[in-house]
């Protein structure tokens, strides 16, 4: 109950746990709500223990105020929030009833009056003291305030209240502050308690993750890379990063991969907060929405190889401009890339060494010899000839001698 | 007949021994003999296929490339997981292979290289998934074929002939063997059943054959003054039991 005491409390309920209030958390959930719910209309501001949106311009575009709303609260349920919505015509009118914990739709003026009426003063944003002074004098509720003639009570009691009202009532005009997203995604999110198993993790990442969606719809952008701190008592912050091959704001994708990622991370002691960091955020083509769904099919794939295989396991291949063969490839884009295949031909798999021939081993040569010479200018000097030879089980090889020292090597199979 | 029976019968690891009828449109291997021996006119969409080779070079994989050099350049998604050497850039573009749409997934855990075959074949977004698992269990073979099934993906699964089972889920199985410079390639499980006789298929490398052979040891020795006629080096090779002794050219 407000303004009861602490001992008071104590009192009737013996296993009554205290917590303190953390304001800067209160407000750091606000502003992480007002950012995220700039993907619903860019007029937010926050108010007092609420995030204000101004959805009168844009109800329309969510087909409906039904729908705008629907689609609000299941978000919020999806941030994990216990909330209320009320939805007035002015900011200060739709504050008094979401505090008064009804989830009403008051549009018209006179319905506004009545609305408010039979709800106590004790709700609205104004000193206690005025408000005590009334309650002492009988006046609790709103209705009973209103009542009073306007001019005794502005000379009497605090001006303040009254303005508050009338802007409530849309009588005062009532511009907001407009809440301006950060521009860049960095939140935090204390654990309720210490957490050593990366499933319960995943289960706090939902939170910040819904968060970055609702900030890149607001940008009208995707990520490409996220950076996860797992904050430790007393040991080093563990940092985990996850690389998507295109941008994407797909909550259950980026979590699907979260997911992979954080299976392979071992965790040096348990983990006491979190902090997601959106480190590249590219703008996406607006043709992502329309015609294909977040992520094509082959892109979602390839993500969640690489969240859990690393980002050396896929390897896309390329040609380089080198003559040696074990350089005229490489697992990576390459500056020096090149198009042009040789003109003899390859083996298909290439040995990770050269592996030394026995000298008493002997081979049908097939094709060649092909010399290859070259390396001088880095240190990597290679001068060879090189054969195809097949074996008695009818095998093929790639195989050189050595020109330097009549030593024989096998280099490729020819699969 | 019972829906039932129905939905059984077109379950894609079931098939029935009395016809070839109606198979789906097979990807075309890029030999005639085979083609013809495949129920589809090609290797299976949507299936496994297992390949049973007794040992590397042969030709198992000149065996599948015009197939998968289609898929790439169809844009289509080619995969090989885990193979077991470095699959040689310059040699597949040669082969036709576009680069763009190969990926080549480097893994080492068992449990990862079946997690990537079974993810890769189930997504539906690639063409053609080449694995090379060191066992393929009949728990396996079911669960990749279903994969293979859901995501119309054509599977291949390289096996070592001693680690090959008797019997296999994968709707397509054949050995591999070297069989002078072609490859003899033996449907020993075909969808439709039937017994095929073996195909011998030229997947000959584009090469101008010498047909020389030389003695490693005394080549190196006085370079090209040592090349053999070629029956004389084959006497002498098959005496000599550490022939290859370094190179394992097993699966």
């Amino acid at each position: 109950m407000p303004g009861m005491r602490v001992s008071a409390a104590q009192a009737l309920c013996a296993a009554l746990q205290l917590k303190a209030r953390d304001e800067k958390a209160e407000a750091a959930v606000l502003s992480g709500i007002a950012a995220w719910a700039g993907q619903f209309t860019p007029t937010v501001s926050i108010g007092v223990q609420a995030v204000l949106l101004e959805i009168g311009g844009c109800f329309r575009l969510f087909g409906g105020l039904e729908n705008l709303l629907r689609k609000i609260r299941s978000g919020l349920a999806e941030l994990g929030y216990e909330f209320v919505i009320a939805n007035a015509a002015t900011p200060v009118a739709a504050s008094i009833l979401a505090r008064a914990r009804k989830p009403l739709t008051v549009i018209e003026a006179d319905a506004l009056s009545a609305a408010l009426s039979p709800l106590p003063l004790a709700l609205l944003d104004c000193s206690p003291d005025a408000i005590s002074d009334l309650a002492q004098a009988g006046i609790s509720s709103i209705g009973a305030y209103l009542a009073l003639p306007r001019a005794a009570v502005a000379r009497r009691y605090s001006q303040g209240l009254l303005d508050e009202l009338d802007r409530a009532l849309g009588l005062l005009p009532d511009p907001q502050p407009l809440f301006t997203a950060p521009s860049r995604f960095d939140t935090g999110l204390e654990l309720l308690a210490p957490v050593e198993d990366t499933g319960a993790l995943l289960f706090a990442l939902r939170r910040l993750v819904f968060e970055l969606v609702g900030w890149l719809r607001a940008r009208n952008a995707g990520v490409t890379r996220l950076r996860l701190a797992l904050k430790h008592h007393d040991v080093q912050t563990t940092e985990v990063t996850l690389n998507l091959i295109t941008p994407s704001r797909d909550a259950d994708h980026l979590l699907a991969l979260w997911s992979e990622r954080l299976a392979r991370v071992l965790l040096p002691q348990r983990v006491e907060a979190i902090a997601l960091t959106a480190d590249e955020v590219p703008a996406l083509a607006p043709r992502n929405f329309s015609l294909f769904p977040e992520a094509p099919d082959g892109v979602t794939l390839l993500d969640r190889l690489r969240a859990r295989l690393g980002d050396e396991a896929l390897c896309r291949l390329h040609l380089h401009a080198d003559h040696r063969p074990e350089l005229a490839w490489r697992a990576t884009d390459a500056k020096n890339s090149s198009t042009n295949s040789p003109a003899n031909q390859r083996p298909l798999w290439l040995l990770d060494e050269p592996r030394r021939l026995d000298e008493r081993q002997a081979l049908d040569l097939v094709a060649g010899p092909e010399r290859i010479e070259g390396g001088w200018w880095d240190g990597r000097d290679v001068a060879r000839d090189y054969f195809i030879a097949s074996d008695l089980h009818g095998s093929r090889f790639w195989i050189f001698m050595d020109l330097t020292n009549g030593a024989w090597f096998v280099h490729g199979i020819c699969g | 007949m019972k829906p039932v029976l129905q939905a059984v019968l077109n379950r894609a690891d079931v098939w029935s021994g009395d016809s070839l009828a109606q198979p789906e449109d097979g990807i075309a291997s890029g030999f005639p003999e085979l083609d013809a021996a495949l129920p589809g006119g090609g290797w299976p969409r949507g299936a496994l296929s297992e390949l049973i080779l007794e040992r590397q070079g042969i030709g198992e994989l000149r065996l599948v490339l015009p197939a998968l050099a289609g898929l790439s350049r169809a844009n289509r998604q080619v995969i090989f997981v885990a193979p077991p050497h470095i699959p040689y850039a310059p040699a597949l573009v040669q082969h036709g292979i576009a680069l763009s749409h190969f990926l080549w997934i480097r893994v080492s855990d068992p449990n990862d290289k079946l997690w990537v075959a079974e993810q890769t074949l189930r997504s539906g977004s690639c063409g053609a998934v080449l694995c090379w698992l060191p066992t393929l269990t009949e728990r396996i073979a079911r669960r990749l074929q279903s994969a293979a099934e859901a995501g119309k993906t054509w599977g291949v699964q390289f096996t070592a002939a001693d680690r090959a089972a008797d019997a296999s889920p994968a709707p397509l199985r054949m050995r591999l063997n070297a069989a002078d410079r072609n490859l003899q390639v033996h449907v020993i499980k075909r969808r439709g059943g039937g017994w095929v006789a073996p195909v011998s298929l030229n997947v000959a490398l584009n090469v101008d054959y010498v047909d020389h052979v030389v003695d490693v040891h005394k080549f190196s020795q006085s370079s090209a003054a040592s090349v053999l006629p070629r029956e004389r080096h084959i006497a002498a090779a098959r005496g000599d039991e550490r022939y290859y002794a370094t190179v394992d050219t097993r699966v």
